[in-house]
């Protein structure tokens, strides 16, 4: 054979020829551009479209930005600097941030107590929503409530300590009634907390938050941004609880019990949240006996957990109804009952899938808490609606203000839904 | 009031001990505090300072009040109310008296239940337009666009002034003084109506004031007066005559800068009786004989409290018109304290 | 098991009715009743406390008394001499005016953006990314203010229209857009204009008629009639000829500035645009999450089977990929209706007279009566989503994949 080969062909290559470049429009910056942007004509045209979006867009923007002012102390001054050139007057930022951040009431002496508070928020957080770090971590998770109430409202340290006394003692009655039966667990245990507050309530005495180590700050001074991130965190932390029962309750074989969770959280998610703060604002003191009222942070605080619930239940109860009846049937035959199946078997599997929703609601919740706003209460929004915009220096400054708003949201909410989506990737491995 | 922890932790978020049907003052003494209901800003009439502090026409009233039953003229908290939720608020006993721009109207005092105890501003309400448009009368608005800021009367005045005249408009109604001007010097409305009292201070705070003109009409009664709940007529009394003090301290002459002399006794015995040197009047009102003395020197007689929040040196500018004592034509007339 | 071979009623203690898990429930439920009861007793005998302290009453007469105010966005005759029950009306016309018309935008924003994001082109995808991740992270009150704050400040008013040195004109010379609304040309209808109306409902008939005609036609016989060209002739030829046979009876009443506004023409005021564009936008972003993970969430063999058949990518869309996926996108779309609904009781902070802003505001200033005017509006909100909520599960079952 190798002789034909020799006779009939006058060139045989022995190796390879070398590689050459691939052409240039099948390579690099070009090939990506073509098979990414201008695949075919009406990809061209989309691509075009949105290149001349992002023109304008910055076209506008990018020059008023550049050009900002940060050091005036009202909008006629910036305007006079500016004269007459396009330009932002971030010096309304600047010289309202402690404002904008904390409401004008809450005394600038004590700004380091909430920003620590959200220092140590973070600290407290870490263990709940990040499951590789150290479990002793909670611990100060645990404790974290009472410190922050004391950080931000100040007044005799009494206070949160016998409410943290009243958790411990209600959590050792329940540890100790539970193998019984977790009903008198459960029932023992904020029985006994109750019995330890009341009992307590009459060793503080009357004038302990006068001249108390922090000074005492009503809730109706707290404002700013500072309130929004209250709010959230507050109803967030609250309503997973509730949330849990009331999904448990819908889903619980007692038909009483049953129809009570339908309606409540049935009404709840029928009526927008801007009506329950209206019940908050001018009905809930109604409600309240004659001889005391609560103001109005408890009152919203009460209303937007309630709504917050409603919610979280549904997403728990979406949880539930995942699980595979083989779950439940298995608990059964183990013979745990009920309290047990459930603490033990079906909630800690349920709540794992509801996590991704549970963080979506907090998400949207704390967007929300915005709507506080209409209620004359000073959170963000409500502090540049109201005091900022109607002075007689910053009269006038919508698009840096409101723009920093959506900011600041937009980094807070962003954050958490990243790490929703995180979790979500995370908690997937574990099921394959 | 012993409360137990649940309450005892709740007091410290703000679960203070309210007003019971009788007896208000006995809680605000008890209280050491005085919670009044203000609005959620207007230069002028209550609004916070860059610090926090609440000042103001209507903030004056509160603090004499204070004052007079505490003996401290910071003894105040103020509650910020929305046009909607300030009767709530003083119905249920969340602050002890409502000081906040609010129209005295038959409905108000008869069917919601509260007592007017007195007027501290007679107001009305009027209209601004942009001096360029040329319009000199209201009656020449038709079918012009309206701005209002809803909260108080305002709506019902100005569908009642159109519809007698019998021309046409288009509301707006605007939640914040803030947005309503907003939308005002951007052309989305041609006319902005509130008391004229506001117009006028709104337009203090404008680029330019002299663009804008308030025309002529006033087309409502709007005596602005601070009200509290009805049936408790001893604190209502103490609220009417502190807001009585000043007006009469203004008319005999007393001022913050005359009171030590004035109060040492002088010649004319309704003065003595108003400072407490003469008649027992302060212990009939349940309070001790120095309550007016100190009412009045917790932001001086009605005519400096008017000077110095929304008189002519301040950027509101306001005259004294109707509110002028009725020894200047004015109709500010305090019964006598005798 | 042993229950059931053992009657217990002779043996019947007190005990068991915590202990035994057939009486417990019983047990847990009559609690539940008395905690309930106790409570509302509780709260029941406060509110009457209270408001016989006040001197106040629960009353509903203030519904029929004249509202005394006006509303500038009405869909119904209403004056300030009607009662504050029909302001009541007009508000809640307005918001589900609103509300309809929110949805209708949001769900073509939300459908566009979802299939872009998945879009091959990268700047295109990476923008309806943004898009999505900006508005779903920005709380919508504060989307309404700053729309309504461009419109305010972007448009023209009614005076920069006005005189030689005018700043701004009007579109084609007949549509405004001012900074109080846009103001577009009325039709005129004037005699004769019913033929032309009837013309037209026929022609559309027509035009779905001959569409069923050739899609029987192409499945009975294989042949394929052209579908474009004379759908729009059917839809438009008879229409314009007989407009013009019965001498143009229809006519065009173009806005003008006269006076302080514009007038002539409908006038879509500035508050419902804001709200509108605020509210589509807002919930837009949700939906197109909604359409993206319902499009993901088709098997990937569904489009190359559909491949396989020899389909074009528009049709694999249309025909297999989206029919799948609306399964699993209308339950959350519904939500997101629900959600505009809801969010459009933000109409206050515009200005727009929506139910929350009429009921829930001026009439509750004006009167008083707090506790009515948040009861009613509860209700209606409470009617709309139930029904909305009944309406769909019945729809939800209709689609339900059936499993063989």
């Amino acid at each position: 054979m190798s002789d034909t080969h020799e006779n009939s062909v006058a060139f045989v290559r022995t190796e390879t020829i070398p590689e050459r470049e691939p052409p240039f429009t099948a390579s690099g910056p070009v090939k990506w551009m073509r098979e990414n942007l201008f695949a075919t004509p009406a990809n061209s045209i989309l691509t075009v479209l949105a290149l001349l979006f992002i023109y304008l867009i910055l076209a506008k923007t990018l020059p008023w930005m550049l050009n900002g002012i940060w050091s005036t102390d009202s909008l006629a001054a910036c305007r006079e600097i500016l004269d007459g050139s396009t330009g932002a007057c971030f010096s309304v930022l600047t010289e309202r941030w402690n404002q904008l951040l904390f409401g004008f009431k809450y005394p600038a002496e004590f700004y380091w107590r909430p920003t620590l508070a959200l220092v140590l928020l973070a600290v407290a957080g870490a263990p709940v929503l990040f499951f590789d770090l150290p479990r002793k971590l909670l611990a100060f998770t645990a404790v974290y409530p009472f410190l922050a109430f004391w950080l931000i409202w100040g007044g005799t340290i009494l206070v949160p300590i016998l409410a943290f006394v009243g958790v411990v003692a209600g959590a050792m009655v329940y540890k100790r009634l539970v193998t019984g039966s977790f009903a008198a667990g459960f029932f023992g245990g904020i029985g006994a907390a109750i019995v330890v507050w009341w009992v307590g309530g009459f060793l503080i005495p009357e004038g302990a938050s006068d001249n108390a180590m922090l000074g005492a700050v009503p809730s109706r001074d707290l404002g700013g941004f500072m309130l929004n991130m209250m709010l959230g965190v507050t109803c967030v932390s609250l309503s997973v609880p509730i949330g849990i029962a009331l999904a448990l309750g819908r889903q619980s074989s007692m038909p009483l019990i049953k129809v009570i969770c339908v309606v409540f959280i049935e009404f709840i998610r029928g009526v927008p949240l801007i009506t329950l703060l209206f019940v908050a604002s001018v009905m809930l003191s109604y409600f309240f006996p004659p001889e005391s009222t609560v103001d109005l942070f408890l009152r919203v605080v009460i209303m937007i957990t309630m709504f917050s619930a409603a919610y979280i239940a549904e997403v728990i109860r979406g949880g539930l109804a995942a699980l595979p009846k083989g779950q439940f049937e298995g608990a059964d035959s183990l013979g745990l009952d009920y309290a047990q199946a459930t603490r033990l078997i079906i909630l800690p599997q349920a709540l794992k899938i509801s996590i991704p929703g549970i963080v979506n609601v907090a998400v949207g919740l704390f967007k929300d808490t915005t709507l506080v706003s209409v209620i004359s209460m000073f959170d963000l929004v409500g502090m540049i609606r109201g005091p900022i915009l109607a002075s007689t220096e910053w009269n006038g400054v919508y698009w840096e203000l409101l723009g920093f708003a959506a900011l600041l949201f937009f980094v807070v909410c962003y954050g958490i839904s990243q790490y929703s989506q995180w979790l979500e990737r995370r908690l997937a491995t574990d099921h394959r | 009031m012993k409360k137990s922890v649940i309450f005892g932790a709740l007091t410290v978020a703000g679960l203070a001990a309210g007003a019971a049907a009788a007896g208000t003052l006995d809680d605000v003494k008890a209280r050491g505090t005085m919670n009044c209901g203000v609005t959620t800003g207007l230069a002028g009439f209550a609004a916070p300072d860059a610090n926090g502090v609440w000042e103001g026409f209507d903030v004056s009233v509160c603090r004499a009040v204070a004052a007079a039953v505490l003996g401290d003229a910071t003894a105040v908290e103020f509650v910020p109310t929305t046009g909607k939720t300030r009767f709530t608020a003083l119905a249920s006993g969340e602050i002890d008296m409502l000081a906040r721009n609010t129209t005295w109207t038959f409905s108000r005092d008869v069917d919601l239940k509260f007592t007017f105890v007195g007027v501290n501003y007679y107001d009305g309400q009027g209209f601004m337009v942009p001096s360029e448009l040329g319009v000199s009368s209201a009656k020449e608005l038709d079918g012009a666009t309206v701005c209002i800021q809803t909260g108080t009367t305002t709506e019902l005045n100005l569908a009642d002034f159109f519809r007698a005249n019998n021309i046409s408009y288009e509301p707006v109604p605007i939640e914040t003084n803030a947005e309503a001007q907003q939308q005002y010097l951007a052309g989305a409305c041609d006319v902005y109506t509130t008391d004229a009292s506001g117009l006028a201070a709104t337009r203090a705070t404008f680029e330019d004031p002299t663009a804008h003109v308030l025309l002529p009409e006033i087309i409502s009664k709007e005596p602005l007066g601070p009200l509290v709940r009805h049936g408790d007529n001893e604190w209502g009394d103490v609220v009417r005559w502190t807001l009585n003090a000043l007006i009469t301290a203004e008319e005999l002459g007393v001022t913050s800068a005359n009171l030590a002399e004035m109060s040492g006794g002088s010649a004319n015995p309704e003065i003595n009786r108003l400072l407490g040197t003469e008649g027992s009047l302060g212990e009939m009102l349940g309070l001790d004989a120095e309550w007016a003395k100190r009412a009045i020197a917790a932001g001086g007689n009605y005519g400096e409290v008017f000077e110095k929040n929304i008189g002519e040196n301040t950027p509101i500018a306001l005259s004294r018109g109707l509110n002028a004592q009725w020894t200047d034509g004015g109709l500010l007339y305090s019964p006598p304290f005798r | 098991m042993t229950t059931m071979t053992d009657p217990p009623r002779a043996s019947f203690r007190l005990s068991m009715l915590l202990n035994d898990t057939r009486y417990r429930s019983y047990t847990f439920q009559a609690i539940a009743l008395l905690v309930l009861i106790v409570a509302f007793a509780y709260l029941g005998n406060n509110l009457l406390t209270n408001l016989s302290a006040a001197g106040l009453n629960i009353a509903y007469d203030f519904l029929d008394a004249p509202a005394g105010y006006d509303i500038n966005q009405r869909l119904i005759e209403y004056d300030s001499q009607s009662s504050n029950a029909r302001a009541a009306i007009v508000g809640i016309l307005n918001t589900l005016l609103v509300a309809f018309l929110a949805c209708v935008t949001a769900t073509v924003l939300g459908v566009i953006a979802g299939v872009l994001r998945l879009s091959k082109n990268w700047l295109v995808s990476k923008l309806m990314a943004v898009y999505v991740e900006i508005f779903r992270n920005i709380p919508v009150l504060i989307w309404i203010v700053i729309i309504f704050t461009i419109m305010i400040a972007v448009l023209p008013g009614p005076r920069e229209f006005r005189g030689d040195g005018a700043t701004a004109s009007m579109v084609l010379g007949s549509f405004a857009f001012t900074n109080r609304g846009i103001y577009i040309p009325a039709p005129v209808w004037g005699p004769g204009s019913m033929m032309v109306v009837i013309t037209f409902i026929a022609s559309l008939i027509g035009v779905f008629a001959y569409r069923r005609y050739a899609k029987n036609l192409l499945y009975s016989t294989g042949r394929l009639l052209p579908m474009g060209w004379p759908s729009l002739a059917i839809f438009f030829v008879p229409s314009i000829v007989m407009f013009f046979i019965m001498g143009q009876p229809i006519g065009l009443d173009i806005p003008e500035l006269k006076g302080f506004n514009f007038k002539g023409g409908i006038k879509i005021g500035g508050p419902l645009i804001a709200l509108w564009i605020a509210l589509s936008v807002y919930t837009g972003a949700f939906i197109a999450e909604n359409v993206r993970a319902g499009i993901q969430a088709v098997s990937k063999g569904q489009t190359e089977a559909a491949g396989a058949l020899g389909l074009r990518p528009g049709r694999i869309m249309n025909l297999v990929v989206l029919p799948q996926a609306l399964r699993v996108i209308i339950p959350p779309l519904i939500s997101q209706y629900l959600n505009i609904t809801k969010n459009s009781s933000l109409a206050i902070a515009v200005g727009y007279a929506d139910v929350t802003a009429t009921l829930g505001g001026i009439t509750l200033n004006q009167t008083g009566r707090a506790i009515e005017c948040v009861v009613l509006l509860m209700l209606f909100y409470l009617t709309i989503s139930l029904s909305i909520s009944f309406i769909m599960n019945i729809y939800n079952n209709s689609v339900k994949l059936k499993e063989r």
